[in-house]
């Protein structure tokens, strides 16, 4: 009676496990095939979305160089030497650019020599300096909302204060300085950049042999980090001679005969040639290679300048490694 | 000597200082003569009036200074400009920081930095030669100087401060994160969505309010491309006025001191706050969610 029991039992049991284990059997080939198809799935959604960041990226690229194609396509043919050494002649239609490439150059020039030692003297008080704090901060502030105003506003300012207040006119002056107010906060953020840079040791081996924090200053750290604060003038100058607002209606002219004398003279620039040949006037069609080549002479100038800093910027950071 | 080395760096460190406020020192001359020059015309016009006014003659007489119409020209651009901006820097960023090879990142970096080094008033020239007459073939409208050919140039000038910002706060989370997100079986891709873009949002916050304020502040591009309607726009193909543009056109023409200089003056004014808000919002968000590893999860 008992045994028979057990055996029943047995045989219930032994089936049961084998059902049992049929059935863990299926359900784990089930997990791993869909835990596979999962994985596949998973790496396939990833390929397609990491495919489109891929096209993301070189869209920048694309219309990089499309821009380009299309101002270096047409502007070649308009660029000889009559071009880059003559005035404008016959109501604007024919003849060169000169009084536009020596304005441009006279008011980035101008700016970054406004704007270069405040923006560097600023990123010494900063990164050597200054404790954080509240007035650290309200500096910050200053900074970053002047990086913000927009460049029409800049244009504003500088007609209301140096042009009028000052009664500077419309001159070289008054546009190398609001340019130059400008382009302070690049200036100020590439020098600090330069000066953390530098590794704190420079600094505690320079005060450990006995200078005061000033020589430290001028013969360690800003020798150490001059480069990097160089790459940040010409990134400044860059930006000056490429902006067009600020200088509407601070300095430049639709037209000038002569070539600029002195700093109060009213100047003509690469930028704004451009707006004006391209916009106003009764012949836009007719000048229209003048205003290609005009284009074409500001992005080799403006585009020069930062593929110099960009490239000698990696240079220094390799160095730095 | 030694008392004159003191008295010499203790000047020095004044001397740095006083240089240092020259930021704030221009940022508060800037917003003294925008309003000495802009706030006479509120003589003529209630603030009401200026901001909500749907007519902009500023030529007519009587002239109507109500630059409603520049305020949704200014705001449509840019918002339009962001819609196709921020996706394209965010994911750009997201390329460079995280899939990105060295030799890659070394080649797409430079030319971000060209695109945001190329000068507004080219990017207006192209705008205005090569895209307006396919906008206008393409799409058969009147003209292709609209909201949607300026937002398009717009875009591409705010994308390289988006981008770069955008990656400065990815590659700055830590990479401890990553692994153990990696470690628990999810792929580059899930890390990448919920961890590595949460634990950045901050920046990437930052950086989008910063190409906003961009955008809305850059003037040739929207001065060339925009159209130059003063009227409230129906269709992504009207023309548009924006602020900047505005500003911009009139200045040269607007009589000294005369009313329309002052509304001109008002316009910055009202430009200026714009971008102030959006900065000081970049500002807020990037001080008060700063990224401090695990805890900005």
């Amino acid at each position: 009676m008992q045994t028979t029991r057990i055996k029943v039992m047995d045989n219930f049991s032994l089936s049961h496990l084998k059902t049992t284990s049929k059935k863990i059997k299926r359900i784990k080939s089930e997990i791993t095939k869909s835990a596979s198809s999962s994985i596949k799935r998973r790496k396939y959604i990833q390929k397609v979305v990491f495919g489109i960041f891929r096209a993301a990226a070189w869209i920048n690229g694309i219309a990089l160089v499309i821009i380009l194609y299309f101002i270096i396509s047409n502007g070649w043919r308009a660029i000889n030497w009559t071009f880059l050494t003559q005035p404008p002649m016959d109501s604007m239609t024919k003849g060169g650019i000169l009084p536009c490439i020596v304005g441009t150059i006279g008011l980035s020039l101008g700016a970054i020599i406004f704007a270069f030692p405040i923006g560097v003297a600023s990123a010494i008080y900063l990164n050597e300096y200054a404790r954080p704090g509240r007035f650290l901060r309200i500096i910050r502030l200053g900074i970053n909302n002047l990086a913000g105003v927009p460049s029409v506003v800049f244009g504003l300012f500088g007609l209301a204060f140096f042009v009028i207040y000052l009664e500077f006119g419309v001159s070289l002056l008054s546009g190398a300085l609001t340019l130059g107010a400008m382009t302070l906060p690049v200036i100020i953020g590439s020098a600090e950049e330069a000066f953390k840079a530098v590794p704190d040791t420079y600094r505690e081996a320079s005060l450990a042999l006995g200078a005061t924090k000033l020589q430290t200053i001028f013969r360690v750290v800003l020798p150490a980090a001059l480069p990097g604060i160089l790459t940040g003038g010409i990134l400044g100058i860059s930006r000056a001679a490429g902006e067009t607002a600020p200088i509407m209606f601070t300095a430049a002219v639709f037209f000038s005969p002569r070539l600029p004398s002195s700093v109060f003279d009213e100047i003509m620039a690469l930028p704004y040639h451009i707006y004006v040949l391209a916009t106003a006037g009764t012949e836009i069609e007719a000048t229209r290679p003048l205003q290609y080549g005009t284009a074409l002479v500001l992005i080799v100038l403006v585009l020069g300048l930062n593929l110099i800093a960009i490239i000698w910027r990696s240079r220094l950071r390799k160095r730095m490694q | 000597m030694a008392n004159i080395r003191q008295i010499k760096e203790r000047w020095m460190h004044y001397l740095f200082l006083f240089i240092a406020t020259a930021s704030i020192v221009i940022l508060f001359m800037i917003s003294v003569f925008l309003f000495m020059e802009g706030l006479p015309i509120f003589k003529q016009v209630s603030v009401k009036d200026f901001i909500f006014g749907e007519f902009w003659y500023p030529t007519y007489d009587p002239p109507e200074f109500g630059i409603f119409p520049l305020i949704i020209g200014s705001l449509v651009v840019t918002i339009f400009s962001a819609i196709i901006s921020i996706p394209l820097g965010v994911m750009t960023a997201v390329y460079l920081a995280e899939m990105a090879t060295q030799k890659v990142r070394e080649i797409v970096k430079p030319i971000v930095e060209l695109l945001a080094a190329l000068p507004s008033v080219v990017i207006g020239f192209f705008g205005m030669i090569v895209v307006a007459p396919f906008l206008q073939e393409v799409f058969d409208i009147p003209t292709g100087l609209n909201i949607f050919n300026a937002s398009m140039m717009l875009a591409f000038m705010s994308i390289p401060t988006i981008c770069s910002i955008s990656e400065d706060a990815i590659f700055s989370v830590p990479t401890n994160l990553k692994e153990a997100s990696l470690a628990l079986g999810a792929t580059h891709l899930e890390t990448i969505a919920r961890v590595i873009l949460p634990a950045s949002i901050s920046g990437i916050s930052t950086a989008v309010i910063l190409g906003m304020s961009r955008a809305i502040g850059e003037t040739m591009v929207v001065l060339m491309v925009a159209g130059g309607a003063a009227m409230i726009p129906s269709s992504i193909f009207d023309p548009v006025r924006p602020m900047p543009a505005s500003i911009a056109a009139e200045m040269a023409e607007a009589p000294f001191r005369g009313d329309h200089y002052y509304a001109l003056f008002a316009t910055g004014i009202v430009l200026f706050i714009f971008t102030f808000i959006f900065n000081i919002m970049a500002e807020h968000i990037s001080h008060k969610y700063r990224q401090v590893g695990e805890a900005s999860l």
